[in-house]
This record gives C-alpha cells, structure tokens and sequence, in this order.
C-alpha cells in the first residue's frame, strides 16, 4: 500500500485532473439527459395537456343511458291493457367465475337452461367485456328465484337482475288493436334515432303499441358515470332522468270487446264498433285471436309456427286485412244511391218472380227467396233482402254511377284508422277492372254487384264507418282507437280530437229516412230478416243482414272433408246502428261460414250493443282485470 | 496539498460554529445528503399514500423499510472507505458465488430466477452486486497508476461483464444494465481513453442485431417494440406506457391535486405504487411538482459528485463517482420509461417507489458515500 502510493505519487495530481474531467463530462451529459427528461414532460404537461386530459376524461367518464319506462295502455274505462312488471334475468359476469363450465353445470341442476340459452349465452359472451353481466335465462319465476338466490353465495358471478317488462294482463283480449311489443331487430335499428333508444330493448311492433311507438316510448335519460379502468361504475356524476312514455287510452271499451269475442270464438270473424258522433273505435275484434305475452320475451319457435301455420290465421287482423264481399249489407247504400241519384222513387215497385234475366244474356240471376218476394218497393226489398229489386236497380244505376257513390261511403279506401296495415278493400269500377284485368266490364257483373258480390270487397271496419256515416246521415269521422293521452303531470286525460273525413253529399233527407226505416223494419218488422233479435229490445236497432258466397280468404287443400264442408258455408255478415234516434254505436260484423246473417250475426251484434248501451256491468261472463296503480312499477 | 488545509480549516470553524455538525461528523452522516434523502423519502411517502389509495398499512410498511434503510445506510457510514477497499475482493467473490447458487437452484419468482433463499430470509444476490462491482472494479483499478493500461482494462472489463451476464441470465434486464454501467462508470471516471470508448460504442452498435436476436428474451424484445409503438397493442404491452403518458400529460402544469389523480385511483395505471409511481406523481402535482423533485434529485446527486471530487484517494473518488452516476441512471431511467423516452425496464424510481429490496442498496450506496466523505480528516492527517 504504502510502496504503491509512494510510486504513484507523480501521478496523482494528473488522476485526479483526469477524474474531474471526466465529472465534467458526465456532469454534462446529465445536465442534457435532465434537459431531455425536461422537455418531455413540457411536451406531455404543457403543450399536449389538453389532449391528455381528454384521454383521461374519457378514460374515467361514460355515458350510460337510462330506458325511460314505457307508456301505459288503458280502454276507454281505464282498465289496463298493457303494463310493465319487472321481470328476473340471471346473468354471469365472467371475470367473477371461477370455473364457467362448473357454474353453467350447477346453475342447469338448478333451473332449466336450454341449448337456445347456452348457445345466445355463448355468443353474447364473445361480444362483451368481462365485467358485464351476460344473460343466461330470462323471465325467472318465483320459484327458480327463489332456487336460485338460495344458492348465489356458492356461485360467484351469478346475479339475478330486475327489469321492467311488457305485460298484457287481459291476455288474448285485443290482441290484435292492442298489439305487443318485442326484441328491436336489425332492420328497425337501422330506422331508429339510435340515441333514443340506446337502452331500449323493445319495440312496438303491432297494434297501438306500433302505432304510438313515439308517444309511449318515452325518453332517454342518461347518467354521466365515472369508472374505473374496468369499467366498473365508482359513482354518478351526472344525472338527466329519462321522461316516461305517455299513457294512452284507448276509445276501446273492454267489456264491450269481450262480447264481441267471446260470441266470434267458435266461428271466426271479426265485428268492428264505431261511436257514430265522433269515430271512436268501440270494439275491434278479430277471432281466432293470440296472447300478444307470448312476443315480449322473443316467441319460441314452436309457438311461433303454431300460430303463424295454423290454417285458422290467428296473427291475421281480420278487421282491418280482412277482404270479404259486403253482400246484401251493401243494399242500403245502393238503395240510398237510387234514391239520391233518382233513379228510383220511394215507392217505385217491381215484380220478383224469384229470378231476374238481362235481355243480351241467357244466364238467370236468382234470388236467395226461390219462389221470389212478388210485389216489391224499397222498403220491402231491405226489410226482407230482396235480390231481384237491387239486380234491377243496379242495372239502371249503371256501374259507373254505383261505384262513385259507394265511394263517398268510403268503400275501396282505405279508413285511415290508426293502425297500420289496414286493407282498402274494393269498389270494382269499369276503370278499375280494364286496368287491373285488362277486360271489359259486363252488365251481369253490375247485377251481383248490386248485391254486394262479385269482385266487391270490404273490410268489418269500412263496412263499420259505412253504417256509421248512414246514422249520421252522412257525416264521416276517421276511426281512431286512440281516446286520450295522459298529462304525466296532473293525470288528466287529454282527449284527442275527431278527425272528419268528407261528408256523403245530401240531396234530400228524407231519402236517408227512406232507408232507415228500412234498416228499422229489417229489426223491427215482423217480416225483417233480423227480427228474430227484437225480443225484449230495450231501444231501437237499424240493421241489415248479409249472407256472402265464399272467398276472399284463402282455402286450404289440406282440409279434412268435414272441414272443407264448413268452409264453403257463407259468410254471415249483420250491419247495425242504434238507438235510430240518438246513434252512439254502429256495429259491422262477419261471422265466416256462418251461414245466416239474421240467424248467426244479428244475435252477436244485438249482445255487443246491449253491453255497450244498457251497459250491464255486473256480467260475471266476463273476466277483466282491472286498472292497478300505473306508476307502483318504477324504473330501476 | 491547498485543498486539503482548506478543507481541514473548513471543518475546524464547522468545528467552533455548531455542535451538532460535529456530532453528526462523528456519527459520519453527510448533512446535505442527509438532508437530500429525506425530502426524497418524504416526498415518496406523500405520494405512496395517493398510489396506495390511503392505505396506512402500505405507508407502514415503507416506513419500515425505509427505517432499516437508514440503519443499514448509517452502519455502512461507520466503515472506513479503506476497509471497504480490504473487503471488496471478498463482496464481489461472495456475490459471484451467489449468482451462480442462484441459477443453480434459486427460486423463482414471475418468471425469472433472482432470489436466494437462506432458511430465515431470502437474498437478492443482484443487490449485493450493485454495490460489489463497482467497489471491486474500483479496487482493482486503483491498484496501478491510472489511466489503466490494456491488461488491466481487460480483466476490469472480465470483472464487470460477468456478473452482469449472470444477471441478465435470470433474467434481470434492468438490473444487469444497472450494474454494467456501474462498472463501466469506474472504467471511464478511471480515465480509459476516449478511442478506446467510441470504438467499443462502435462494436455494440455493430452487435446490436446479435444481441436483439439471440441474448434478449421475447418479453423484453415487446417491451421494446412496445415503446417504439405503444398504439399497436393499446390493451397489451403498450397498456402502461399509454396510461402512463396520459397520467403525466393530464396533469398539466399544476397536477390535479394530492389524491385527486383519476388515472391513479382509478386503476387506469398499472404498478402505480412502484415502478410508475412517477406517473401518480406527475398528475397530481404537474409540471410543477416534476421541477421540485427533480431538483432534489439534482441536489442529491450534485453532493455525491462533489463528494467523489472531494475524496482524497482513488478508490474512493471512483466509487463515489460510480454510486453516483449510477443513481442518476436510475433516476433517468425510471422516468424515461414512465414518460414513454425509454422502454419499459423493471426499475423503480429511487426514495420513491414501494419496497424493493433496491431501496436498501441505494441507501448503502448512500452510506458509502457518506463515509467517504467522514472519514476524509483521517486519511489527510
């Protein structure tokens, strides 16, 4: 040690000069490397600041939105046909399970879990993040709830949440003018303002539900969430509620609808109720009928091909698609027409041999009453359906004339009800069928469609607004199923306004009392083709029976025998107004196959307009649920 | 010598003016570095109290390490700069040996093999080094005149690269690179000659795509692929940096405040209570913030080079310097790789960071400093 010192003493001097050089040199450096470190953080702190303090807010703030909670639907009386019930969904949040496969095993001893859950599970779990829940099973009941929260503390990532579903308490009843809702698909997605509706799972798809899809769905809300690199929600910064859907009620009276179905229930058919003074939608019933609740939750395919291949047609809306020939329910507004157009006076008389024959055409044209009515006017010919009198009326009418007047009825259009889908039947014309069949139009088609057959159709619901517009002597309303919207406020109704459609140009009144009577007397009169419903009547009816040749709804070939049978049976068809001095309910209905509209129809009709004018509301037959609380079911 | 006398005048007034300096020097604690690691430890303890969400227990057991730290640091202070000269053939020959038992049959802990387990506690043999190589690098160059000639330089070269080639071996990137240039910092404090250096700078350059290719593990091959790209694997590797950046960025010139940092407390950053604690740092206190702490680091490291300027011998003017020189690495690296400068090495920021058993290794390196700079009086005199 020493000796080394000794000889290296020389050069200590120059060692340590070499050292503080080097000292500098590194101090340097250093003193640059800091300035780099500096101007990096200048760079991120300063000139970029905002940009990362953006990242940073997004990072740490979403926008979650809130489903507002859907509009309620109520009838005219306030007994609820639609309502939100919180329904159970059990959902898996992977990044808490331990052993998926282990969990799925457990939870299907537990509950039933099917390959349709598995396999949507499965590939729901591919699109979402690990934190989310994904579900498994929807609509538990009670009872798997129960099974399956006895259990949750075994099942780590299992979680049973609540959330608000469609329920239709009166079940089938209106199924078709109320409608349901389901699952949003692609196509609608694409339509939808997709803010609006980023966290609603249903649409409307049929029905009011389609119809006021604006008014009930409501509005979103959204809550500003902070979370954490997970995504987990920390806490709300920011709340803007969602605005519920509005609650409607509907012109609908429910017991008057479940008359009507209950008396279509073994015979299908369709009756439509409209309140002359204003065009409110009574009843609109269409039998066979479905339980809208089989839609909300998706409709399992079974089900679905049951109902959509059933040849009875239950998803088919009879009373707005429904095209049936009008037959002798047509005779009125042809009769109206004689009169309006004068071609034919009140008391003009013809002679019914039972047959009518056109001089250019061998083909006799029969009358339903094979020995014929005789001596026939107007009057007569309502009160007891004579065909030959309309045969000979059609013919001077012509069927240019016929047609523009049944026009001014409405009949080939289209009502304007508000539902969508509706059919605007037809009023065949020369125009019409040159254009359509490319053929000349024959006098023997003006003769059957003088009686309302032929290539005449309509829907229950025009034919419903046709004999609303006679009580009204010619006043026409657009139907509207829609009564009132609730002011989310103070619960008062607000109640929509009737809407006109152009009125039946009058010539003289006393040709609408002309035909009236008639429809009186088809009641009324001991020789009425409907008097078998004046039993004990309580007011007065005026009506008209009709009897249609089948078509228009398509046959089978699979039919059994018996079966074939019954579908060539007529169309029963009753068109009504009453009381006659006061109208407040026009009622059209088909009975398909029915056979006799005054034996099989009238009845029907005389039971609906019973219920809605005597208003018997004690009738046990009807089981209704009635209004609960709307807002006892809250948004989560 | 002029500079000696002066400092021994120097120390006589310190002598006059205050008793407690002297009773410090006796207790051979250096003031300003003293002073230097506490604001140091103090700050960490601050933000380690945001980076652990408020957990007392984390601050605990920090303080405890911390506490034996300063133990270990102030024991080291009491050896005299000659005896650790005595020692270091024996530290590095231990250490070696311990590398090599550590590959042999070390555990293994994420993946590589670092720690050896002695019954009642387990080592970090790589720590020991930190301090060995240097120390014994120094020692063997301060055996002959310096600057070192080719012999020499080329058994300190053996000394140097074969433990850090153990290291590197365990797989320790950051460590191996800590230690090397420890060594090295001797090599060129030592005076080695400046064509010597850029053609060795030239060689690696050269070697590069060698070393890329068959001496770096694929992890450590995607850190660096990471760092020159981080936005092609935003949710894998490139994860931290991004986070980090966006950390230190949104805190602007003021920060966001103590405990206030959303990229913190909201998980967004990873390792933020040890190697990114840097990151926590910068977005609650800003730029602001960044130029205190730097400028203790600054101060800290200004007295070690004035210390190694100081020193009176060789051995201890190329340890000091080398402690040094390696702090400030640590330092740079750290927040180079916070910062999204450097690639993602697993090093904490010094004084800083939660835990590590680095923390005690700095704090010896500190010890030696100190000591170097206590026991001056008794090799003047």
């Amino acid at each position: 040690m020493a000796l080394n010192n000794n000889l290296n003493l020389k050069d200590h001097f120059h060692e340590t000069q070499i050292f503080n050089q080097r000292v500098l040199i590194a101090g340097v450096i250093m003193f640059i490397l800091l300035i780099l470190l500096l101007s990096r953080m200048v760079y991120l702190q300063i000139s970029n600041q905002q940009y990362y303090s953006t990242l940073s807010e997004n990072n740490r703030v979403n926008i979650q939105p809130i489903p507002p909670t859907r509009g309620l639907i109520f009838d005219r009386n306030g007994i609820l046909l639609a309502q939100n019930l919180p329904s159970f969904t059990l959902e898996i949040i992977p990044e808490h399970v331990e052993d998926l496969n282990k969990t799925l095993e457990n939870l299907s001893q537990l509950i039933t879990v099917s390959e349709d859950d598995l396999k949507r599970f499965h590939s729901n779990r591919r699109k979402k993040r690990r934190f989310e829940g994904i579900p498994l099973r929807f609509r538990l009941n009670e009872e798997e709830v129960a099974k399956i929260s006895v259990q949750l503390y075994k099942l780590p990532g299992v979680n049973i949440s609540a959330q608000l579903s469609r329920h239709y308490p009166q079940g089938k009843l209106a199924a078709h003018a109320v409608g349901y809702v389901s699952r949003i698909n692609e196509a609608e997605l694409r339509k939808l303002n997709a803010s609006n509706y980023s966290a609603t799972t249903h649409i409307g798809k049929v029905g009011i539900e389609r119809t006021y899809e604006d008014l009930l769905h409501g509005q979103v809300g959204f809550e500003h969430v902070e979370t954490n690199a997970q995504g987990r929600v920390l806490r709300v910064l920011d709340r803007t509620l969602p605005v519920s859907g509005k609650n409607l009620y509907l012109n609908m009276d429910s017991k008057v609808q479940a008359i009507a179905e209950q008396s279509l229930a073994e015979n299908n058919g369709s009756l439509v109720a409209i309140d002359p003074r204003n065009g409110a939608v009574l009843a609109i019933a269409s039998m066979p009928i479905y339980d809208p609740n089989l839609f909300v939750h998706g409709i399992s395919s079974e089900n679905y091909k049951a109902l959509s291949t059933s040849a009875e047609r239950p998803l088919f809306n009879r009373a707005l698609r429904g095209q049936y020939p009008p037959g002798s329910t047509v005779k009125p507004l042809m009769g109206l027409a004689g009169l309006e157009l004068n071609e034919l006076h009140a008391h003009d008389e013809i002679n019914c041999p039972g047959w009518y024959m056109i001089k250019s055409d061998e083909r006799r044209y029969r009358d339903w009453k094979k020995e014929g009515h005789k001596k026939t006017d107007l009057l007569k010919a309502i009160t007891e359906s004579c065909d030959v009198f309309f045969y000979d009326l059609a013919l001077t009418l012509g069927i240019d004339n016929m047609s523009s007047y049944l026009a001014h009825f409405g009949l080939g259009q289209k009502t304007g009800i508000d539902l969508l889908g509706e059919l605007s039947g037809l009023n065949p014309s020369r125009e019409w069928k040159r254009r359509n069949r490319n053929l000349p139009w024959f006098p023997g088609e003006t003769l059957i469609t003088g009686i309302g057959q032929g290539f005449m159709l309509t829907t229950p619901l025009q034919l419903a607004n046709a004999t609303a517009a006679i009580a009204t002597l010619g006043q026409r309303f657009k139907p509207r199923m829609l009564y009132a919207i609730q002011d989310e406020q103070n619960g008062e109704l607000k109640p929509t306004k009737a809407e006109t459609l152009s009125s039946v140009p009058i010539n003289e009144i006393s040709h609408w009392q002309t035909i009236i009577h008639s429809m009186k007397n088809v009641v009324h009169s001991i020789y009425g083709t409907a008097r078998g419903i004046n039993r004990n009547l309580k007011y007065t009816i005026a009506g008209k029976t009709g009897t249609a040749q089948v078509f228009g709804i398509a046959q089978d070939a699979e039919y059994k025998k018996e079966e074939i049978a019954k579908k060539l049976q007529d169309h029963a068809l009753f068109i009504g107004f009453a009381p006659i001095e006061n109208p407040r309910i026009a009622v059209a209905l088909i009975v398909e196959n029915g056979g006799s509209g005054g034996a099989v129809a009238a009845p029907i009709v005389r039971k609906v307009m019973d219920q809605y004018l005597l208003n018997l509301n004690e009738d046990k037959t009807v089981p209704l649920n009635t209004a609960t609380k709307s807002e006892g079911v809250a948004a989560q | 010598m002029s500079w000696q006398n002066s400092t021994s005048e120097g120390f006589r007034e310190e002598n006059r003016i205050s008793a407690g300096r002297r009773l410090l020097y006796r207790l051979h604690i250096d003031l300003p570095l003293w002073i230097g690691i506490m604001l140091l430890a103090a700050m960490g303890m601050v933000v380690l109290y945001s980076a652990g969400d408020k957990s007392i227990e984390l601050l605990n057991r920090q303080f405890v390490r911390l506490f034996i730290a300063f133990i270990v640091m102030i024991a080291i202070a009491q050896i005299n700069p000659s005896t650790l000269k005595h020692w270091a053939p024996w530290l590095f020959g231990i250490g070696l040996l311990m590398l090599i038992a550590v590959l042999v049959f070390g555990d293994v802990g994420k993946g590589a093999q670092r720690w050896l387990n002695l019954g009642l506690f387990r080592f970090q043999p790589s720590e020991l080094m930190k301090i060995a190589v240097p120390i014994m690098t120094a020692w063997y160059l301060a055996e002959a005149p310096l600057p070192p000639r080719r012999g020499r330089l080329i058994i300190a070269t053996v000394i140097v690269i074969v433990p850090t080639l153990l290291i590197a071996k365990q797989p320790d990137l950051g460590t191996s690179l800590l230690i090397a240039s420890s060594g090295i910092f001797v090599l060129l404090l030592a005076g080695l000659g400046w064509k010597l250096i850029f053609s060795v700078m030239a060689l690696m350059a050269a070697s590069a795509p060698v070393f890329w290719n068959y001496l770096l593990h694929d992890y450590q091959r995607q850190r660096v692929l990471t760092f020159l790209n981080p936005e092609t694997d935003p949710l894998g590797s490139g994860y931290h940096i991004i986070q980090s950046t966006i950390a230190i960025g949104s805190g602007g010139v003021y920060g966001k405040g103590w405990l206030n940092g959303t990229q913190a407390h909201l998980d967004f950053l990873p390792e933020r209570s040890t190697d990114f604690v840097f990151a926590v740092f910068s977005e609650e206190f800003g730029f602001l913030g960044i130029l205190l702490l730097l400028a203790v680091y600054i101060a800290v490291i200004s007295r070690g080079i004035i210390i190694a300027v100081n020193a009176q011998d060789t051995f201890s003017r190329l340890v000091a310097g080398s402690l040094t020189l390696t702090f400030f690495v640590y330092v740079f690296v750290n927040i180079g790789m916070v910062s999204g400068i450097l690639p993602v090495v697993g090093l904490p920021l010094p004084l800083i960071s939660y835990g590590g058993t680095s923390m005690v290794t700095i704090m010896a390196a500190f010890g030696i400093l100190m000591s170097i700079q206590t026991h001056r009086k008794l090799v003047g005199s």
